[in-house]
């Protein structure tokens, strides 16, 4: 008993040592970056670190709504966030973003006009777009005859339950607004009625609303029709080549992730140099072939392997992607709970 | 009928309990990264192991286990002996204050811990995770000591300060060997209760200091990577094997004091 008392003190102490030894080295040129899990390739902080001394001390979030209940309370001081464009306009709103000096950013030259001056960010003074992507729908060639080109193939009775439609709120009710010709970003309480007649009239049809666990059932071929973001998209074409991807014509949804630095940040010149960092082509490639999603970097994109650069999944023709009709989602704090009792009523009719 | 159930009834329930985890144990070998078995591969452990952030996520969750347990341990012993000398309503009033942080859902005491701390100014990351560990699982070493305690003769321990003992000699020697079942069990909850707990340490984190089960919820958000199946497969593994060996061991001991 003795002995395992000793040995249990010996630990913590030694423990206890390490980990002080340890918060010492964050205090000075370190950055702390908070970042969606999986989201980045492992070996680029490490780069980061070799190149330039500067420490990252990194952590990472599931969704923006965690990653604001976890920063809003000031408790921890994160240098980095990666918020999606309706989080980044939320959180401008609360004061809560520095502002960003792009021209102190080399790299800053590489990203393509069109990611810049985003909606939620009109002066591009807080965000560095990071990765973005669109919302489509996936389909297999065997099963579907029609040519797939508009949403209205979600509501066809000929796939009768052979349809997914995902399982949140905001990306079916979207479905439905874009086909009815109105923004998804209305707040007329009018066109939102509609919108949920039209999904509630499609629930029939619909064989499940899904989760991550769609795309496995798609690839089996459970299903011929799936609405579902270009990256997943992408994962599943590799793993079944019957399977395509569309934009519809009604135009959808796209988001871009964006680089920002936190209000309560205190190493501000580490930060700048992680942002331009992450914004040398190379590093913006390696961090696109890891974590899937499109790069707003042309230079990037040139670096990645032919099948992704030339893919019109990941990187649909400007045309496409420059209508006015694909739209970003805005901060949605006003209409959440209209939003949840439409959707609440929609499962509810079948 | 009623046989038939008799007869596969434990196999129905062990089935039910160990279906899930078989399931993760075999898509942790399977060459695609969505639910389809796509022939064997280890190239999810290859990259589990080469993933720092994973292996320090995993460095952390066992020092704050191991850390918040034993302290844990130590203050809900003193508690536990305390509270068994107390008069009657005392008693009652600590054990339902003990009862408390059992029944309140995880997701208050994540909060309310994390207003506190940050009130009174302690930094998030180790320190905020390890205090907040002990406080919920002190009540479980409590109340698996609590028993233990009662079962005892309280007449030994003033027998051992009668026949000379100090009071820190009797409870080594009297009272620590009759509750020892109780501390060690004890210690056993707080030590799983804090690599499992995911929505205090949500709460209490900081900046690079990711307990496992928050990086790994945090994997999910692009779909389930079998990573994480990998990461499953070695806890579970090592935990069944510390519970064979431990039986193991016990076995021993018995088979051994029975011969004698």
């Amino acid at each position: 008993m003795k002995k395992l008392t000793k040995a249990i003190t010996m630990l913590i102490t030694v423990s206890l040592l390490i980990l002080s030894l340890a918060g010492c080295g964050e205090s000075k040129n370190a950055i702390t970056v908070y970042n969606w899990g999986d989201y980045i390739d492992p070996e680029v902080n490490d780069l980061f670190t070799e190149e330039t001394g500067i420490k990252v001390v990194y952590s990472e979030y599931a969704n923006n709504e965690e990653m604001y209940a976890t920063v809003e309370p000031g408790n921890v001081n994160y240098d980095i966030l990666f918020p999606s464009d309706y989080m980044i306009e939320k959180m401008i709103k609360k004061d809560m973003l520095q502002k960003v000096d792009t021209s102190k950013l080399d790299n800053y030259k590489n990203i393509d006009n069109r990611f810049k001056k985003l909606p939620f960010d009109p002066e591009d003074s807080y965000s560095v777009p990071y990765m973005w992507g669109t919302v489509g729908i996936v389909y297999n060639t065997k099963m579907v005859e029609d040519v797939v080109d508009s949403w209205d193939v979600l509501w066809n009775e000929k796939y009768k339950e052979q349809i997914f439609m995902y399982d949140s709120e905001r990306d079916s009710i979207m479905v439905a607004l874009k086909k009815l010709g109105y923004s998804m970003n209305t707040r007329d309480e009018k066109e939102l009625e509609e919108a949920k007649k039209l999904l509630i009239e499609q629930a029939p049809l619909v064989l499940a609303y899904v989760g991550d666990e769609g795309k496995g059932k798609m690839v089996n071929g459970e299903a011929a029709l799936m609405v579902a973001w270009a990256g997943d998209a992408m994962v599943m074409m590799n793993e079944n080549p019957d399977l395509a991807y569309a934009i519809p014509k009604e135009g959808s949804n796209y988001f871009v992730d964006s680089i920002v630095i936190s209000k309560a940040s205190k190493n501000v010149e580490a930060a700048y140099e992680y942002i331009d960092f992450l914004c040398r082509p190379d590093i913006a490639a390696k961090n696109a072939q890891y974590i899937g999603y499109s790069t707003p970097i042309s230079k990037a994109r040139d670096l990645l392997p032919e099948e992704i650069k030339e893919s019109e999944v990941a990187y649909p023709k400007d045309e496409v992607i420059s209508h006015s009709n694909m739209e970003m989602f805005n901060d949605p704090s006003d209409i959440v709970e209209l939003y949840s009792s439409i959707w609440t009523e929609i499962k509810a009719s079948n | 009928m009623i046989s038939f159930i008799k007869k596969s009834y434990v196999v129905i329930i062990l089935i039910i309990m160990y279906a899930p985890i078989a399931l993760l144990m075999l898509f942790s070998f399977n060459n695609s990264k969505l639910p389809i078995w796509k022939g064997f591969t280890l190239s999810w452990y290859a990259k589990m192991f080469n993933d720092a952030s994973i292996q320090q996520a995993f460095m952390y969750t066992i020092i704050i286990a191991i850390i918040s347990s034993f302290a844990a341990t130590v203050i809900g012993t003193f508690a536990a002996m305390g509270i068994n000398r107390m008069v009657s309503w005392q008693k009652n009033i600590a054990m339902n204050i003990t009862y408390i942080p059992l029944l309140s859902p995880d997701i208050i005491i994540g909060i309310s811990l994390m207003m506190l701390f940050s009130v009174i100014k302690l930094p998030f990351g180790l320190p905020t995770l390890i205090v907040s560990h002990i406080t919920f699982s002190t009540p479980y070493v409590i109340l698996s000591v609590m028993p233990k305690l009662k079962q005892m003769d309280y007449n030994l321990y003033e027998a051992a300060l009668d026949l000379g003992a100090t009071p820190w000699y009797a409870f080594k020697k009297v009272i620590f060997p009759e509750i020892m079942p109780g501390v060690i069990a004890g210690a056993f909850i707080a030590f799983t209760l804090s690599i499992d707990d995911f929505v205090v340490s949500f709460f209490n984190k900081g900046a690079g200091v990711d307990t496992l089960s928050i990086k790994i919820y945090s994997m999910a958000r692009k779909g389930v990577n079998p990573t994480i199946n990998a990461i499953s497969t070695i806890m579970f593994s090592t935990i069944i094997i510390i519970l064979l060996v431990m039986n193991i061991k016990v076995n021993k001991k018995l088979s051994k004091s029975q011969t004698k």
